[in-house]
């Protein structure tokens, strides 16, 4: 889909250089307004609300963002390819109950359920693929199917029941098993008591995919897939393996946030993940803007999330009421989007 | 008085003049043709007359009047009506010709609410024999050949009582028959009174059409040539230099068969075909369109499949299964259409020179996976010294460039590492007669590999290769296979 919306690329006009005060301006724009806004913020709601800048703060907010970043990682990768997946959130709510399952039930210990779960969310990638690449689904039909099918499915070994120690089964017998404390830990256990594990967990899926698709000859390939798939395999990419992978990694990066979010419960909550899919994606596009790339970027996505999330906590410690949170999220949508394609794209 | 007058017409891009003083009329009833290498200044010149551009300074006036549209529906009001190049956004596949010559009226609220199926027919034939144009009105849009799409933008034209139409290469897409059509029409219509600016690099087209040639170069209109108009001395004008300079050198030809096709059927029932490209030939197809050009090459390229034959390459059969097959087997292609074929969109990573030339070498490039800009920068710079890339530099983007060099960003992406076998598909499309002689003479400086080149513009074919075949009905005509003498 994004090679539709960039139709009008084909036309072989230069881009003119910047030029006069005004372009200068608006290159600035482009490439400065989401880091001095973020900035400004910070700088803003600790002056309005000095317990906004403590660390602890600080950190609560990024743990806060941090599954959301991941999952906007995954976003990211499947719009590089020219794709897109609505399946994440449904992936993550689904992992948060398969979790919970193979430890509550089937009783289970950390690493195997981890493993488990991350299979579950890279097959899902597969099964998203197999639809999309070989059944020629167009991609945001074939993932929508895969949500309301995970949706449904997450209910069906459980009747329906949320999963915690003590849960009745729908033959009538009682679950035996808990919660590994050591699958615990990956929700709450931190670094030297300062930063969260879920943040480092964060910082090593931006950092690893950062360098997957900026530097790596895979992420040349991934972005020229999605930027033109016919030159792409005519070069002798193999763009249906790499998009394959796009989807893939989505989904198992989809069942890492739902790891992290049952990590942090600890049980298994049927409505788990009800907003994961509109904020990764939210922050995904808002990463657009982020020094002015106007494409999808690993980076960008992060600092998109850590920008929701920054404005959410600043405007509770100001006492903001809860309900006001959507819209907050709306507003700073339309806003990056406005900066990403009109503002800053000069005329001519 | 002039239909439409232009003084001294001026208009920057950031440091970059693309009109510098242009001085320019055009009188009703004559057939104007614009003549410019790429950047002369045609396009700017298009798009300050139909509303799209804005001049920084000079004046236009038309039919005595100032004039100076602000948007295409305000040139079009005027008269002034331009024809794009691509002509698949004028009308809607799976809508029929009629819908696809009505479509302004349906937006602009000209026709009634509730239209009958055969008021549209009618309005629709009424509007083709206006135009002095044979079309069944009834056809789907997507199953037009580009001549006849072409038609179709022309019929909308002049239902906006335009006085002015200006056609910017109409003729890149048509092959020879097709555009007879297209002149003939364009004749009909300057008899009756219409003015018709005509930008095109086809000498045919030229020859055929211009009442007078008016050549560009810097943004300055330098020469004018009125019928008879003799084509050398305007080609010379507009490159700047003489023509004989860059005249294809003659080849010595080896024996040594590099692709063997054998009993080749490229669909099902069609007559079966041999052909032999020996090392250091450069051999061109040329044919109409969808006489089977583009199926060929992308059967040997691998992203096609033979209905029947063998092939053989440097002596071993040869079957790729796909593009990557065929380029580790040392075959190339240039796929037609470069921006659709080989290109990445603007703003899009792999945009830049670099990348673009990269893009098919990355895993022999960076065995690691990690890409660095070195080996491909190093590359990219030799490139741009050898072909004479007008760029920036390599990491420009391959946006910066025009038509001429964009192609040869696209040779020098396929030259990059050693092939035998080089496909190039209308290689020369939409690129001004000076770049054509640099890429025809880099093309025949490679000797090492045999090039098969397929261009539906025999004088293009005659001019670049060693050997021209045609093409027919997906076979090739063998009885006028020619040998050339260069």
């Amino acid at each position: 889909m994004r090679t539709a919306d960039r139709g009008g690329a084909a036309t072989p006009t230069a881009t003119a250089p910047a030029s006069g005060s005004g372009e200068r301006l608006r290159t600035f724009l482009r490439i400065g307004a989401v880091p001095i806004l973020l900035a400004a913020m910070l700088v803003g709601f600790s002056l309005a609300q000095p317990a906004f800048i403590d660390l602890a703060n600080l950190m609560s907010i990024l743990q806060a963002v941090s599954v959301v970043a991941i999952l906007g990682v995954g976003v990211t990768v499947t719009l590089a390819v020219g794709g897109f997946d609505l399946s994440i959130g449904a992936v993550a709510a689904s992992s948060v109950m398969a979790a919970s399952y193979c430890m509550v039930v089937w009783g289970l210990s950390a690493p195997a359920t981890v493993v488990l779960v991350l299979a579950l969310g890279a097959a899902v990638g597969l099964a998203n693929a197999l639809l999309i690449v070989r059944l020629k689904v167009p991609d945001l039909l074939a993932t929508l199917a895969m949500m309301f099918l995970l949706s449904g499915l997450q209910l069906i070994p459980t009747a329906g029941r949320s999963i915690s120690a003590g849960l009745i089964l729908p033959d009538g017998s009682t679950a035996a098993g808990a919660y590994d404390p050591l699958f615990l830990r990956i929700g709450r256990a931190s670094l030297a008591g300062v930063v969260p594990l879920p943040v480092l967990v964060m910082a090593a899926i931006a950092v690893v995919l950062h360098v997957l698709t900026e530097r790596t000859r895979i992420g040349r390939l991934l972005f020229a897939t999605g930027g033109n798939e016919l030159a792409t395999r005519l070069a002798g990419g193999a763009t249906e393996r790499l998009r394959t992978l796009a989807y893939a990694i989505s989904g198992t990066l989809a069942s890492l946030g739902g790891i992290v979010v049952a990590a942090r419960v600890g049980r298994g909550d049927v409505s788990s993940g009800a907003s994961l899919l509109m904020d990764s994606v939210a922050a995904a596009l808002i990463g657009f803007a982020v020094l002015g790339r106007r494409r999808p970027n690993v980076l960008g996505t992060v600092v998109g999330a850590v920008f929701v999330g920054v404005l959410l906590n600043g405007l509770t410690m100001l006492n903001a009421p809860y309900y006001t949170q959507d819209f907050v999220k709306g507003a700073v949508l339309v806003g990056a989007l406005a900066l990403t394609y009109g503002i800053t794209r000069g005329r001519g | 008085m002039p239909l439409l007058e232009a003084r001294s017409l001026a208009r920057s891009f950031g440091s970059t003049r693309a009109l510098a003083d242009l001085t320019l009329e055009i009188d009703a009833g004559e057939i104007v043709a614009l003549m410019g290498a790429n950047g002369a200044g045609k396009s700017t010149f298009v798009k300050i007359v139909s509303g799209v551009l804005a001049a920084d300074a000079g004046r236009v006036a038309f039919k005595g009047r100032p004039y100076a549209p602000r948007t295409p529906a305000e040139a079009a009001a005027a008269g002034v009506v331009t024809v794009h190049q691509s002509t698949d956004l004028v009308g809607i596949p799976g809508l029929s010709v009629a819908d696809a010559l009505l479509l302004n009226r349906f937006v602009d609220r000209r026709s009634p609410f509730f239209v009958s199926h055969r008021s549209v027919r009618r309005e629709a034939e009424a509007m083709l024999r206006e135009a002095g144009i044979t079309l069944d009105v009834e056809r789907d849009f997507a199953d037009l050949a580009a001549a006849d799409r072409q038609l179709v933008a022309i019929a909308r034209a002049l239902a906006h009582r335009a006085e002015l139409l200006i056609l910017d290469e109409p003729t890149a897409s048509l092959a020879a028959g097709e555009s007879q059509r297209l002149y003939a029409t364009l004749h009909a219509l300057r008899r009756r009174g219409l003015a018709i600016l005509y930008i095109s690099h086809r000498m045919a087209d030229l020859e055929t059409l211009a009442d007078r040639v008016v050549v560009l170069r810097g943004g300055r209109a330098v020469a004018d040539y009125a019928r008879p108009v003799d084509f050398d001395a305007a080609i010379e004008t507009m490159i700047g230099r003489p023509l004989a300079s860059a005249r294809p050198d003659a080849r010595r030809l080896t024996h040594e068969p590099v692709l063997e096709l054998v009993g080749a059927r490229l669909l099902p029932g069609r007559r079966a075909f041999d052909l032999t490209v020996h090392r250091g030939e450069v051999v061109a197809i040329t044919g109409v369109l969808g006489a089977g050009k583009s199926r060929l090459l992308s059967a040997l390229f691998g992203a096609a499949r033979l209905a029947g034959g063998t092939m053989r390459l440097a002596g071993r059969p040869y079957r790729p299964a796909s593009p990557r097959e065929a380029i580790d087997a040392g075959v190339a292609m240039a796929g037609e259409d470069r921006h659709r074929s080989s290109l990445m969109p603007p703003g899009w990573p792999g945009e830049s020179i670099a990348a673009t030339i990269s893009l098919p070498h990355l895993a022999r490039w960076y065995p690691s996976g990690l890409v660095t800009a070195g080996k491909e920068t190093a590359r990219a710079t030799a490139a741009i010294a050898r072909l004479g890339i007008r760029a920036g530099g390599p990491a420009a983007s391959v946006w910066t460039l025009s038509g001429g060099n964009q192609q040869k960003v696209v040779l020098a992406r396929w030259e990059a590492e050693p092939g035998t076998l080089l496909l190039l598909d209308e290689p020369f499309q939409g690129i001004d007669v000076g770049a054509r002689r640099d890429l025809i003479a880099a093309i025949r400086s490679q000797a090492a590999r045999a090039t098969l080149i397929a261009t539906s513009d025999p004088e293009e074919a005659i001019e670049v290769a060693d050997r021209v075949l045609v093409l027919e009905q997906h076979t090739l005509r063998d009885a006028h296979a020619q040998e050339q003498a260069a």
